[in-house]
C-alpha cells in the first residue's frame, strides 16, 4: 500500500510540472510492477529481481502511463510468434531502457490460446517470448537481461472459449 | 490432542477414498444390439455380517458402462442363484436373457477372500467360463473387475479393460487462485488418489509400462520441469530442469528411458535420459518446433510432432536418430500422437482448420479417421486393449474427459461435479 501512495506522489509531483532533473531521489523507491497480471499467483509473482537503478528519473518512466514503457503485453496472432509492428515503439523503449539500467532484468513469460495441445502450446508460448526477446537484444538490451518462461494455454488471461478470449490469451507479458 | 486429530485425519481420507466415484461416468452410445446379461448377486460366506463389497454391482456397472452390455436392473432379477444347480432357465429365458452370471464371495480362515464365478449359456444350459480368485482385502475391487473383464472377453472377443486405472488432472478455482491437482482412479472413477496439489500447473501425465511410476510437467518454482513419482510410496525425482522448457515425458516399455523436449540449446528439441545414468542424447536437430514425442510400444521409434514442414505434423525417426519420416499428411494440424498398444496406429488432435478433433492414423496406409466432433478435443491415450481413446474435450460445462470406441459406436462421458478435469493418461492392465 505504501507503494501507491509514493506513485500517488510521484504523480503529484509530474502534474505539478516539476521536471525530471528536478525530482530529488529521498529514498530508495521500489520499481512498481503496473502490469494487470492476472495470471500472477499471490505468493510472489514472476521474480522481479532486483530493480534499484541510479538515475533519478526511473521512478517517472516505468510508472508513467503515457511512456511507451507502460506497454507490457504483446499480442499474437493464432500459430504465430510474429510481432506486429505496432509494438515497435514499446518494445524498443523496453529494449532502451535495459541498456540504461543494466542492473533491471525482465521476465518475458509467453502463452497461447487453449486450441490445440498443451505441450505444443508450450512451445509455441517460448518461441513468441523469444522473439520479443531477440527484438530487444537487436535495439540495445544485452542477454543476461531478459529471462525467459513459457506457461503454453496454462495461464489463461481469460477462461472464456472463444475468439475474444483466445485473442487476450496469445500474448507475451513483460515482467520487471 | 495432536494425536486425536491426526487419526481423525487419516480416517476422515480413508473414508472419503473409498466412499463414492469422484470421476462420474456415463454411457452416452452404446452399439445397436448390446448383449443381454444378468449379473446375480453373489453369495457371502458370513451371513451374519454385511458383505465388504457388492461384486455384482461392480461387474453391472462395468459391462453396462462398455456400451455393449444390455444389462438386467437387479430389482428385475427373478432369482440370485449362487449355485449353478439352483438356475431356473426356463424363468430367464422367458425374460430373453441369454447369459448369467452367478458367484461367490468367500472370507477364507487366513482373513483373505475368495471370489468365484461362473458365467453360464441360458440357452444351452452350460458354463462358458468359471474361476475362483484368491484374494487379499484390499484387492477386492480389483478382481471384481478381473472378473468383468473375463466375462467381457468371452462374449465380446476382445479382451476387457476394466481392470486398469486412469491418470487425470483437475484444476479448481479458489477464490483467485487456481488449485491443480494430479489423480488416479481406477477406470471406473472410484478409489481417486491425489498424487500431487499446486498452486501452479501440472500437465502431461505419463505411466511406466510396469505402472508403477508417473511422469509428469509441474510449474513448481517458477518454470517447467519434469518429475518422476513412485506411484505407491509418492516419492519423486525431478529428472530435468533445464533453463527453457522441460516437459512432455514419455516412458520407454523398459523403464529406462524417459524421452522429453527440452529447449535448452535454443529452441524445443526432442531428447532421451537415461534414468540411471542421467546422460541425455539428442534426437532431433531443427529449428523449429520438435515436441511431443511418445514411445513406440517396441522400444524402436519415436513418434513426434514437428512444424517444420509449416505447420504441426506427426513424424517418426528411430531412437538411434537419423532422418524423421512424416506420417501425418491431411489436415493443417496434425499433434499430440499416441500409439495403439499393437503399434499399428496413433491417435492424434488433428484439424482441418478452426476445430479439433480426436482421430486416429492408420500407419500402414496413412489413412486418418477422425472420431470425434470437437470443437476442442484435445490429449487422447488409448486403453491398454487397444478398443477405446479416452481425451479431453472443454465444452459449456468447462473441461470433461470423453471415451469413445475406436470403430466410433460407443462414447463415454467423465465429469466431475466441480472444476476442470483434462489431461487423461489410460494407465497399462493391472497385474
Amino acid at each position: 500500500m505504501s507503494i501507491r501512495l509514493l506513485f500517488v506522489i510521484g504523480l503529484a509531483f509530474l502534474l505539478l510540472g516539476c521536471s525530471k532533473d528536478q525530482i530529488k531521489e529521498e529514498e530508495p523507491v521500489e520499481v512498481t510492477d503496473l502490469s494487470a497480471n492476472s495470471t500472477a499467483s499471490d505468493e510472489d509473482s514472476a521474480q522481479t529481481y532486483g530493480a534499484e537503478d541510479d538515475s533519478g528519473s526511473t521512478f517517472s518512466q516505468l510508472d508513467d502511463p503515457q511512456s511507451p514503457l507502460s506497454v507490457r503485453i504483446i499480442y499474437f496472432e493464432y500459430d504465430s510468434t510474429q510481432i506486429s509492428s505496432d509494438y515497435r515503439s514499446a518494445i524498443e523503449a523496453h529494449s532502451i531502457y535495459l541498456q540504461q539500467n543494466p542492473n533491471t532484468f525482465i521476465t518475458l513469460e509467453g502463452h497461447a490460446d487453449e486450441r490445440g495441445s498443451r505441450e505444443y502450446n508450450l512451445a509455441l508460448g517460448e518461441g513468441r517470448a523469444k522473439a520479443v526477446k531477440q527484438q530487444m537484444l537487436l535495439l540495445g538490451a544485452t542477454s543476461n537481461q531478459i529471462r525467459l518462461v513459457s506457461y503454453g494455454e496454462e495461464r489463461p488471461a481469460s477462461d472464456g472459449h472463444d475468439d475474444v478470449s483466445w485473442q487476450q490469451n496469445r500474448r507475451v507479458e513483460i515482467l520487471y | 490432542m495432536r494425536i486425536f486429530i491426526k487419526s481423525f485425519l487419516i480416517y476422515f481420507l480413508f473414508v472419503s477414498f473409498q466412499a463414492h466415484a469422484v470421476l462420474d461416468i456415463k454411457i452416452t452410445q452404446g452399439i445397436e444390439e448390446p448383449i443381454p446379461i444378468a449379473i446375480a448377486m453373489f453369495g457371502w460366506s458370513q451371513t451374519g455380517r454385511v458383505a465388504p463389497i457388492d461384486i455384482a454391482e461392480i461387474i453391472t456397472n462395468d459391462l453396462a458402462r462398455s456400451g455393449r452390455f444390455n444389462v438386467m436392473d437387479a430389482q428385475d432379477l427373478p432369482q440370485n442363484p449362487t449355485q449353478f444347480d439352483a438356475i431356473s432357465f426356463n424363468d430367464w429365458r422367458k425374460l430373453g436373457m441369454e447369459n448369467i452370471v452367478i458367484g461367490n464371495l468367500v472370507l477364507t480362515d487366513s482373513g483373505n477372500y475368495d471370489v468365484s464365478f461362473r458365467l453360464v449359456d441360458i440357452y444351452r444350459k452350460k458354463q462358458i467360463a468359471g474361476f475362483r480368485i484368491p484374494v487379499k482385502p484390499g484387492l477386492l475391487r480389483r478382481v471384481a473387475h478381473q472378473v468383468s473383464d473375463i466375462i467381457f472377453e468371452k462374449l465380446t472377443g476382445i479382451e476387457g479393460a476394466f481392470n486398469t486405472r486412469v491418470a487425470y488432472i483437475t484444476v479448481k478455482k479458489n477464490k483467485t487462485k487456481k488449485i491443480h491437482t494430479l489423480y488416479i482412479a481406477d477406470a471406473d472413477g472410484y478409489n481417486a488418489k491425489m498424487l500431487l496439489e499446486s498452486p501452479e500447473p501440472l500437465l502431461s501425465p505419463s505411466w511406466s509400462y510396469d505402472g508403477k511410476k508417473i511422469a509428469y510437467v509441474s510449474f513448481e518454482g517458477k518454470n517447467s520441469s519434469v518429475f518422476i513419482q513412485d506411484i505407491s510410496t509418492g516419492a519423486r525425482v525431478r529428472v530435468s530442469k533445464f533453463e527453457g522448457i522441460n516437459s512432455s515425458p514419455s516412458w520407454s516399455p523398459d523403464g529406462s528411458y524417459l524421452a522429453l523436449t527440452l529447449s535448452k540449446d535454443g529452441n524445443t528439441e526432442i531428447y532421451v535420459i537415461n534414468l540411471i545414468t542421467k546422460s541425455l542424447k539428442r534426437i532431433t536437430n531443427h529449428g523449429g518446433i520438435d515436441t511431443e514425442p511418445v514411445w513406440s510400444p517396441d522400444g524402436q521409434k519415436l513418434a513426434f510432432t514437428s512444424n517444420r514442414s509449416g505447420t504441426p505434423q506427426i513424424y517418426e525417426i528411430t531412437v538411434s536418430g537419423g532422418k524423421p519420416k512424416r506420417l501425418s499428411f491431411e489436415g493443417t494440424y496434425n499433434a499430440r500422437a499416441r500409439y495403439s498398444p499393437d503399434g499399428k496406429s496413433i491417435t492424434l488432435v488433428h484439424s482441418t482448420g478452426s476445430t479439433y478433433h480426436i482421430a486416429v492414423l492408420a500407419l500402414n496406409n496413412g489413412y486418418i479417421n477422425i472420431l470425434t466432433d470437437g470443437p476442442l478435443d484435445e490429449s487422447p491415450s488409448f486403453a491398454p486393449n487397444g478398443s477405446m481413446v479416452i481425451y479431453a474435450t472443454t465444452g459449456r460445462r468447462g473441461g470433461q474427459l470423453a471415451a469413445i470406441s475406436v470403430d466410433g459406436r460407443i462414447k463415454q462421458r467423465l465429469g466431475l461435479h466441480q472444476g476442470d478435469v483434462r489431461e487423461p493418461a489410460w494407465g497399462p492392465f493391472l497385474k
